[in-house]
């Protein structure tokens, strides 16, 4: 019974943390690169988020609407005029550059907003809950993991059914070919990124509904992202789904045990998984 | 001829850096205390940032979880101390063994992941290793725990120093601090130098340059890599356990803190110039410099730094000191090797020509 409501609590964290790595994984499927910005863009999401609800007067999910085109366009510059500029064989540029960029808007947020916790307030929805047989479920916890997997299947439908997707796949397989066949990697890469980018402001509106942030969260966000990506496999975004539930349902397992192990149940979770199965659990291109 | 041109020219740069030693030696004896330790952090820093650039810049490890041995090597320290009544300075040795024993395992899970998995799996592997600290109830689990009063003034040789240059125990006990990172760094910058120019060291730089190449005559890259990362946990080991004598308290966010130990190196290399030896001291200069013009604009220094590391990262790759050398071709620690006399290009005899 308990141990049920456990792994139910689990299954709708691992909604949220796959949220977070779904933007993530696209990018790293599609060009390698790890962009160690992922979790501060997250957090600078939800400030934009919070400051278009005060500019407006809007509801969260009316102002994630508006701030989520601009991350696009955040995204898509990102990559245009930086990202494009260092991605190669090394993979040490780009890993210094977006670790640099980590830096940058982290502190960035910390000197315009201070480091005073903030919080998206969605109104009467966030405390109400669902009886679903003998457990009760948060309703914004179950509208999390249900995004999740909208965000997922769209974007697995926009891999696999539409032009742009068939050019995310040629580049991700073989960007020299790719480019024989007409297709330019540098603008299929700032679609991506702006692509991701979206995703990020959606992961940014639960981060903020569901709990308080900092400017200083970020990191940790990328962590458990990472781990739900490489767990899932390069390049499968149902894996990184599944992923992001392997972390969630550790987290919440080891909580159970000892609140001060949450976090550390979901490092050792991923440390098991990587050293039996060394590409994650569905890999599906060759890294 | 080309030998005494190159050998007088080396000279130069042996003498101004012995000087340079001298000075730095001489500093807690002349400068007031502020300065020993502004520069004690100034040479930890740049400790670590050799250790890292041996790591990314030669061996090819991007590893983002360097501060798993600066706290390792920082609670072993406090625990040698605390639980187990050593000296500090014997404290200081343990821990980098016990950074260089962690790094045995840590090797076993990271070196089966490769580029980008690996530094994310560093990473996971030190956010571990803080919790774990974190679980340690002995010294102070989550809220830490400090040195024991008067543990520095107790330190070998401080009673010594203090008697012979007549000065507060306190400040005995920074200059014995101070001498030890210095040391470390000059041991540190040698080792490395001589490293680089074995027949390993070679190797290294072989397997970083093209892999299928550095297999195919015999290089082992397993086995080096291997090596560097256990000798650069011992050395971050060291050097973290010897930061923390200086700061006398210990917790886990602090020790095992990525922006301090792994995010300023990273930046100290990249601007100084990533995988070439003068590059971290360079960038330690520059950090340095940095924190202090921008000391009064809050995480300002931060945002610069990082910015500044973006920028060598797209307009010039090897950094302020590999920018500098390639322009004027002066180098104090040439790593190149010139091929033996037999290998070089000969001119072709006309006479060979003809048949």
């Amino acid at each position: 019974m308990n141990l049920l409501d456990t792994l139910v609590q689990g299954i709708l964290l691992g909604g949220l943390y796959a949220l977070f790595a779904a933007g993530l994984s696209l990018v790293f499927g599609i060009m390698r690169l790890v962009n160690l910005a992922h979790g501060d863009m997250i957090v600078m999401a939800a400030y934009l988020i919070l400051g278009v609800m005060n500019l407006l007067g809007l509801h969260p999910f009316v102002a994630v609407l508006i701030a989520a085109p601009l991350m696009f366009a955040v995204g898509w510059a990102l990559q245009t005029y930086v990202l494009n500029r260092v991605l190669g064989d090394d993979i040490l540029p780009p890993l210094l550059v977006t670790f640099g960029l980590s830096v940058v808007i982290q502190n960035s947020l910390l000197q315009s907003f201070s480091a005073d916790s903030q919080k998206l307030t969605a109104g009467a929805i966030e405390a109400k809950s669902l009886a679903l047989g003998p457990i009760a479920v948060g309703v914004m916890p179950l509208l999390t993991l249900v995004s999740a997997v909208a965000v997922i299947f769209a974007l697995n439908q926009l891999f696999y059914r539409t032009a742009l997707g068939r050019a995310f796949r040629a580049t991700s397989d073989d960007a020299t070919t790719a480019q024989l066949m007409g297709i330019r990697p540098q603008s299929v890469f700032a679609m991506a990124t702006g692509i991701a980018m979206v995703v990020a402001t959606i992961a940014a509106l639960y981060l903020g509904t569901r709990a308080n942030f900092d400017p200083s969260i970020g990191p940790a966000r990328l962590l458990y992202a990472f781990e739900a990506v490489i767990i899932g496999g390069l390049g499968s975004l149902w894996g990184t789904l599944a992923g992001g539930i392997v972390i969630g349902v550790a987290q919440a397992f080891g909580a159970v045990i000892n609140p001060e192990w949450q976090i550390l149940a979901g490092h050792v979770a991923f440390v098991a998984i990587l050293l039996l199965r060394p590409r994650g659990l569905f890999p599906r291109a060759n890294d | 001829m080309a030998n005494t041109s190159s050998s007088a020219s080396r000279s130069l740069p042996i003498v101004l850096g012995l000087a340079l030693l001298a000075a730095m030696i001489a500093v807690p004896l002349v400068a007031p205390r502020a300065v020993t330790q502004d520069l004690f952090g100034i040479l930890t820093l740049l400790v670590l940032a050799m250790n890292w650039n041996m790591l990314a810049g030669f061996a090819g490890l991007v590893s983002v979880g360097q501060q798993a041995f600066v706290g390792i090597g920082a609670y072993v320290m406090f625990a040698a101390v605390i639980l187990w009544g050593f000296d500090p300075l014997v404290g200081v040795l343990l821990g980098g063994v016990g950074a260089a024993l962690f790094a045995i395992p840590m090797a076993f899970f990271a070196f089966r992941l490769h580029g980008a998995y690996f530094a994310i799996g560093t990473w996971v592997v030190a956010d571990i290793s803080r919790l774990a600290a974190g679980q340690y109830k002995a010294l102070g689990g989550g809220t830490g725990t400090s040195l024991p009063k008067g543990t520095t003034k107790d330190m070998f040789g401080v009673q010594f120093l203090k008697d012979l240059l007549d000065v507060s125990s306190a400040a005995a006990a920074d200059a014995m601090t101070y001498w030890l990172a210095l040391a470390l760094a000059v041991v540190m910058l040698v080792a490395s130098y001589l490293f680089l120019r074995s027949r390993a060291g070679l190797g290294l730089q072989a397997i970083r340059d093209n892999m299928q190449a550095a297999r195919a005559v015999g290089v082992d890259p397993l086995r080096l890599k291997a090596s560097v990362f256990l000798l650069t946990a011992f050395g971050t080991g060291l050097c973290g356990a010897l930061i923390f004598i200086q700061i006398t308290r210990v917790t886990p966010d602090a020790a095992f803190s990525v922006l301090d130990w792994t995010a300023f190196v990273i930046f100290v290399v990249v601007i100084g110039g990533i995988g070439t030896l003068p590059g971290p001291i360079i960038g330690v200069i520059v950090f340095y410099i940095l924190q202090r013009l921008l000391a009064d604009y809050g995480t300002l220094y931060l945002i610069v730094l990082g910015a500044l590391g973006i920028v060598v990262m797209l307009f010039s790759r090897s950094g302020l000191w590999g920018t500098f050398s390639a322009k004027t071709g002066i180098d104090p620690f040439p790593l190149s090797h010139r091929p033996p006399a037999s290998l070089r290009v000969q001119p072709v005899p006309s006479k060979a020509v003809k048949a």
